[in-house]
């Protein structure tokens, strides 16, 4: 048994009280941080989205408005819950919470501070026993948050269906059909960082990005990280693809029929949602915790303990990249669904597969000894060549669909 | 602890594969049959198989189960059906004989191989296994080593599948036209 716990050092002599105790600490330390960070990434984006356009934004409740989530909770938890008279009851319950879990599940593979340098590995030693400042660290790594977003399209598809109602069944299924078109995309980018790092521990791939010119972001060429970038948000469904929420032109999408804290489920989801996808996008591809070096020279916070230290980078890190989807939010208009679709099959799907195979020829060419130009070199003439084959069986399907009279 | 997962796994395989076929309205169904799937992921896991489990979750409940509830919503048969009326009347007592043979089938097998079950039949080193990537590296040396033939073979059947397909929904489009 004890085997199923393997890499956390912390379990290694089977279960005592201590190690029980650290990972009950544990378990309502990423719980209790995932409700609070939800609570002010919430606050955040409408402080900064205000700050975008020219207004004050929540400025009345707490500080700096920094109690107004709180307020609008407690304002929906005391709504009337209204459940549609030809809804599927039980599903219709079920299926915010298979929204919600998923969300805080994921949240446990990241790892949300230690000590990297000098080859420690994240580990540190808490009342004499030495574990690693995450969750959980499984055998298949980085496979579970690609399996628990597979698991969130559920929810999703599900509250529209078991609304029983047009509206939100059109919305559930053009979710559901954006996210799972997605994750092909954000599954191959996925894949180019492991081909890179060599490991699945999230821990492990933190270890390696040790600085600067180390961060999978330059070690996989800089393309897996945009695709990554572009799938993430619409695996979100965040704006500039939030087709699920476009009320004004779409009539809103899954949740129109929800209300109450029902409703309040879905939208915390969301943005703990959009919190784990920064900390997963910092940690394959901008070292996690570890703190920014070039080269030998590491800026190290004066004062504090390096393992401290690693959550600050994490959460300065994290910060920056929750900043850029807001800014997202307020910079870029939404796409319509069929150039939504456009883009990630006919582009990131060919590209984040093309760029893998690139990686996986240079890999193979190294372990072998080859010329890295000439590897290279060859990739890319296959590459152009499937690209002009691609664009070929566009034309030709676009022509074969004008000839049985279709006019897209 | 591992009977305790067995059994808990092992109720849920057993409850969602009874769910799929008791439950008169498909989306039901079709949510049963993923809390099989979980069931046995759950299992795969506890059997040092984690790489397994999570395939299992990704493709599995991720992918297949989605689309099939795709097709159900898209069709709009996702109401609950009369299944008291029957088409086709000899496919109930056609589908008892089957599913008995197959039961029988399953039944003899296991009994003519008891003593093989259990015993280490090469493979997966099972000693290692708990180092970190073990599980993902052994399985990929088995698979693009010893066995890449047939793994080549199986990728071929699914794209020839994939390509079958594409052609029979066209070719009834274009016949379609043509009229």
């Amino acid at each position: 048994m004890s085997s199923l716990f393997a890499i956390d050092p912390l379990l290694e002599d089977g279960l005592l009280w201590t190690p029980l105790l650290i990972i009950l600490i544990k378990v309502l330390v990423v719980f209790v941080v995932g409700l609070v960070a939800t609570m002010l990434m919430v606050w955040f984006e409408r402080k900064v989205i205000a700050g975008m356009q020219n207004r004050v934004g929540p400025n009345k409740a707490g500080p700096w408005g920094l109690l107004q989530t709180l307020a609008d909770g407690t304002k929906l938890f005391f709504k009337e819950d209204l459940i549609p008279e030809r809804a599927d009851r039980l599903v219709f319950r079920l299926a915010p919470y298979l929204v919600l879990v998923p969300a805080f599940l994921a949240f446990a593979i990241i790892p949300l501070g230690g000590d990297f340098r000098d080859g420690k590995g994240g580990i540190v030693t808490l009342f004499g026993h030495e574990t690693r400042l995450q969750l959980a660290d499984p055998p298949v790594g980085v496979l579970f948050a690609l399996a628990i977003s597979a698991i969130a399209v559920y929810g999703i598809m599900l509250a529209g269906w078991s609304s029983g109602s047009k509206y939100p069944l059109l919305g559930s299924v053009r979710a559901s059909a954006q996210m799972v078109s997605y994750e092909a995309a954000l599954g191959l980018s996925l894949a180019a960082v492991l081909i890179v790092s060599g490991t699945l521990s999230t821990a492990g791939i933190v270890n390696l990005q040790s600085s600067i010119g180390n961060w999978n972001i330059v070690a996989t060429g800089f393309v897996p990280f945009f695709i990554f970038m572009i799938a993430a948000t619409a695996e979100l469904n965040r704006p500039p693809f939030d087709l699920v929420e476009a009320e004004q032109e779409l009539v809103g999408g899954f949740n129109t029929e929800y209300s109450s804290i029902r409703f309040a489920l879905f939208f915390l989801a969301e943005f703990m949602n959009t919190i784990t996808m920064s900390a997963l996008i910092v940690t394959l591809f901008f070292g996690g915790p570890q703190p920014i070096s070039i080269g030998d020279t590491t800026l190290d916070i004066p004062l504090l303990p390096n393992a401290i230290e690693g959550t600050v980078w994490l959460l300065l890190k994290v910060l920056v990249f929750l900043y850029i989807y807001v800014w997202f939010r307020a910079t870029l208009p939404r796409f319509r669904y069929d150039q939504l679709m456009d883009l990630g099959w006919r582009i990131l799907i060919p590209a984040s597969l093309g760029w893998f195979m690139l990686l996986a020829a240079q890999r193979v060419g190294r372990d072998a000894g080859w010329d890295q130009t000439v590897v290279t070199l060859s990739t890319a003439i296959v590459l152009i060549v499937g690209y002009v084959l691609l664009q070929l069986a566009y034309k030709v399907s676009r022509a074969n669909r004008e000839q049985d009279g279709a006019s897209f | 602890m591992e009977l305790f997962v067995f059994v808990v796994a092992a109720a849920m395989v057993l409850g969602g594969a009874i769910g799929v076929i008791t439950r008169s309205n498909p989306v039901h169904a079709a949510l049963s049959l993923v809390l099989t799937l979980f069931g046995i992921a759950v299992m795969f896991v506890s059997h040092d198989a984690q790489f397994l489990a999570a395939v299992q979750v990704i493709v599995y409940a991720g992918a297949i189960v989605v689309l099939f509830l795709f097709v159900i919503m898209l069709l709009g048969v996702d109401r609950t059906e009369d299944v008291n009326i029957e088409p086709i009347t000899v496919q109930r007592p056609l589908a008892l004989i089957v599913s008995a043979g197959v039961v029988g089938i399953v039944i003899a097998a296991v009994v003519s191989s008891r003593e093989l079950l259990g015993r280490p039949v090469g493979g997966l080193d099972k000693t290692t296994l708990s180092a970190p990537d073990a599980n993902i590296r052994q399985l990929a040396r088995e698979i693009f080593g010893n066995n890449v033939f047939a793994f080549e073979l199986t990728s071929v059947l699914l794209l020839v599948a994939v390509v079958g397909t594409v052609l029979m929904a066209r070719r009834v489009k274009s016949n379609g036209a043509g009229k």
